[in-house]
């Protein structure tokens, strides 16, 4: 018996590694369908704020991400940029990460003509920008001085739908879709707590957690947080086969192997000890 | 020539080379990560041109109507100082490009930081306090308690022994129920990232290879 | 003395930010307006620096033929195969620069991250440990959100989403919330500290 603990503990890390592949690989290929439950999450919060919002309204949509953490953030962006296209809401897209101006661009792009809402009229992607807070600070008092042109060298003057905006207090809504530095957090600092305009947003799983604390104080209105806000997204919006829906079943298998993992390695470690053999 | 479908054998080659690391460490890693670090480089400085330079200051600094705004001027040379870091002969003239990043960044965030992740929070804690039923009052004073015993566990003014101690010891058991959330949470991100490159691998890559050999129409 | 300059702008700029928050009329708005448009303009002269250090440190491993510098050409032709296709074609969507953004810089850099999968997983087998109360209640919380954040878990049990989002919102938001402001304390006195040029560590060490 000792010498399975013995072994277990000394388990060459790809043996672990193919073990993963295939908790993913396995539920892919044969379809492995859970269905996603939306509780009360704040993905909910933020699916209903955005529901609550009269037709027409001017949201923000911030892409400050990278592709480093696409699979957890194209979804929500793909999910929320639907949402607020079908509501007859006006976009404007932007990023605080420079890589973000093109996924944003693929995200309103890919929706835009499928239902019927005309670049410059409905949406724009007014591209990134450097500065983080700075730049967040400056918009609070004129969104022209930050964007003189748009992506795509389109002087704001030409792009009818910015017609009236001025600042971000003639913002109806902020999303920002953030991995990190800058993102939500500057958002909620500058656009929230500065100029009083409603801050949602998605984030990696990993930041979600901190995030948190900006719920209970009512700085956020709602929150993504990783796959699964994607995937609650995802759901109320009706896309029931949305990449962060249909990544939910390999999702649910890692995680029960990865916890068979720790369990494994924690009944390893007992009794190697009882043993006297732990290291 | 399929522009589409080369797109699709470019993503899954670099993909395989940078998963061939799980084995060992290799020479077609190697290469897609070089590649990764010069393409990331080039993509981020031309955005920067376009998405910044161009629009915010060239453009302001020589109008379309015509004239010169000289006081543009003074940015550029600021960040033209950025680059005398590379010159060790006139380095010291990037510390002055230095100071005003760092001085606009610390006055600004001296005063947010302050107002939401201080004050927003403290405020957020007291208000917190329910008056609807046990449930909620007892989550309430969890949280009260929680955010408190936390503090007191950071505060190493004063030694934690006594009741400072006792309350620290109550701070550490909330910071490791958040950590451990954190630590969920990180495993869940993980996996995300995974999840989307095997489906991008197994739903967009392998059919291409029937049809790359003429196999399947 | 070669610092004052330095510390003098560190001041004026930091001292004016602070007003434009307090003071948000004339003459503070129109300088701290200005500032914060500037201060986009001079961080992208750090993206410069950026892209022109790493040529120079790819070039000298190349020169000096530095361990593995045969791949340093290849950091070198990515760099320029980019800056070339974003300076002919523009970025504007559907152009080479974009195309090799969405097929080759896209997934390699979700790759080099999903990576971390294999070794938190392998990680987790071999460092997890239930070793003390505190460590168990650590595990404890954190299968109790890996559960609760995947359908399955509610397969196990309808009331696992429900403690998790209880976890969430109470336990996790007091932790997080300790930390979030003892970090905003630091934040503040570290700005302080920079504003008034007692911490001068980032111009390079004190004079």
């Amino acid at each position: 018996m000792a010498g399975i603990y013995d072994k277990l503990s000394n388990l060459d890390r790809r043996i672990i590694f193919i073990l993963i592949a295939l908790a993913v690989i396995i539920p892919i290929t044969t379809d492995l369908v859970i269905p996603n439950i939306v509780g009360q999450e704040p993905s909910r919060d933020l699916f209903e704020f955005v529901d609550s919002l009269p037709e027409g309204s001017i949201v923000i949509v911030s892409f400050d991400y990278d592709p480093s953490t696409m699979p957890e953030l194209q979804p929500m962006a793909e999910a929320i940029v639907r949402h607020l296209f079908r509501d007859g809401h006006r976009i404007i897209g932007m990023a605080l990460w420079p890589q973000g101006a093109s996924l944003g661009q693929d995200a309103m792009s890919a929706f835009a003509d499928s239902l019927g809402r005309a670049q410059y009229v409905d949406w724009v992607n007014m591209g990134y920008k450097t500065g983080g807070a700075v730049t967040i600070a400056r918009l609070g008092t004129s969104m022209r001085a930050v964007f003189p042109t748009d992506r795509d060298n389109v002087p704001w003057d030409d792009i009818p739908m910015l017609r009236g905006v001025n600042n971000l207090e003639d913002i109806d809504l902020v999303i920002s879709l953030s991995a990190g530095d800058p993102g939500i957090i500057h958002w909620v600092m500058m656009a929230k707590d500065r100029y009083g305009t409603p801050v949602g947003g998605g984030c990696t799983a990993v930041s979600a957690p901190q995030l948190y604390t900006y719920l209970q104080t009512d700085q956020m209105v709602g929150l993504l947080g990783g796959l699964k806000g994607a995937a609650d997204y995802e759901t109320l919006v009706g896309l029931l086969e949305g990449e962060a829906t249909k990544g939910m079943s390999p999702q649910s298998v890692a995680h029960i192997v990865i916890m068979l993992f720790i369990v494994i390695g924690n009944v390893t470690y007992f009794m190697q000890k009882k043993k006297g053999g732990a290291r | 020539m399929n522009w589409d479908m080369v797109g699709i054998w470019l993503g899954a080659l670099t993909t395989l080379f940078l998963y061939s690391f799980l084995y060992r460490d290799n020479p077609f890693y190697k290469f897609a990560e070089h590649l990764f670090v010069g393409m990331s480089a080039g993509y981020w400085l031309i955005y920067s041109v376009f998405n910044v330079l161009i629009p915010n200051w060239w453009d302001r600094m020589l109008p379309e109507g015509g004239g010169f705004q000289w006081v543009w001027l003074i940015p550029g040379v600021f960040a033209v100082f950025m680059l005398a870091r590379m010159v060790p002969k006139i380095a010291g003239l990037s510390r002055f490009a230095l100071a005003m990043i760092v001085g606009t960044g610390a006055g600004l965030n001296m005063v947010t930081f302050f107002q939401s992740n201080a004050l927003a929070q403290v405020k957020g804690t007291i208000f917190s306090v329910a008056t609807g039923g046990v449930w909620s009052v007892f989550s309430s004073l969890v949280l009260v308690v929680g955010v408190v015993s936390g503090l007191v566990y950071f505060f190493f003014s004063k030694a934690h022994t006594g009741m400072t101690g006792r309350t620290a010891s109550v701070g550490i058991t909330i910071l490791m129920v958040a950590f451990g959330a954190s630590f969920g949470y990180t495993i869940m991100a993980r996996i995300s990232l995974l999840v989307g490159r095997v489906t991008f691998l197994l739903e967009d890559w392998l059919p291409t290879i029937p049809r790359l050999f003429g196999i399947g129409g | 003395m070669r610092l004052m300059i330095p510390l003098a702008i560190t001041f004026i700029a930091g001292m004016i930010m602070i007003l434009n928050f307090f003071i948000p009329h004339q003459p503070f708005a129109f300088l701290g307006d200005n500032l914060q448009e500037w201060y986009m303009i001079v961080a992208s002269g750090a993206i410069f620096l950026g892209a022109a250090n790493l040529m120079h440190v790819h070039i000298r491993k190349i020169r000096l033929r530095l361990k593995n510098w045969e791949y340093s050409p290849v950091t070198i032709i990515g760099f320029l195969v980019m800056v070339v296709t974003g300076l002919v074609y523009g970025v504007t969507e559907n152009r080479p620069f974009d195309y090799l953004f969405m097929n080759m810089v896209a997934p390699m850099g979700a790759t080099m991250f999903s990576l971390l999968a294999f070794f938190v997983a392998s990680a987790a087998f071999r460092a997890f440990r239930a070793s003390n109360w505190r460590a168990t209640l650590l595990l404890t919380s954190a299968f109790l959100v890996m559960l609760g954040q995947v359908p399955i878990g509610a397969m196990i049990w309808d009331k696992i989403p429900l403690a998790k989002v209880w976890l969430m919102s109470i336990p996790n938001t007091a932790g997080q919330r300790a930390v979030m402001i003892g970090a905003a304390m630091g934040v503040v006195s570290t700005s302080l500290r920079m504003i008034f040029g007692i911490e001068r560590s980032y111009l390079g060490g004190a004079d």
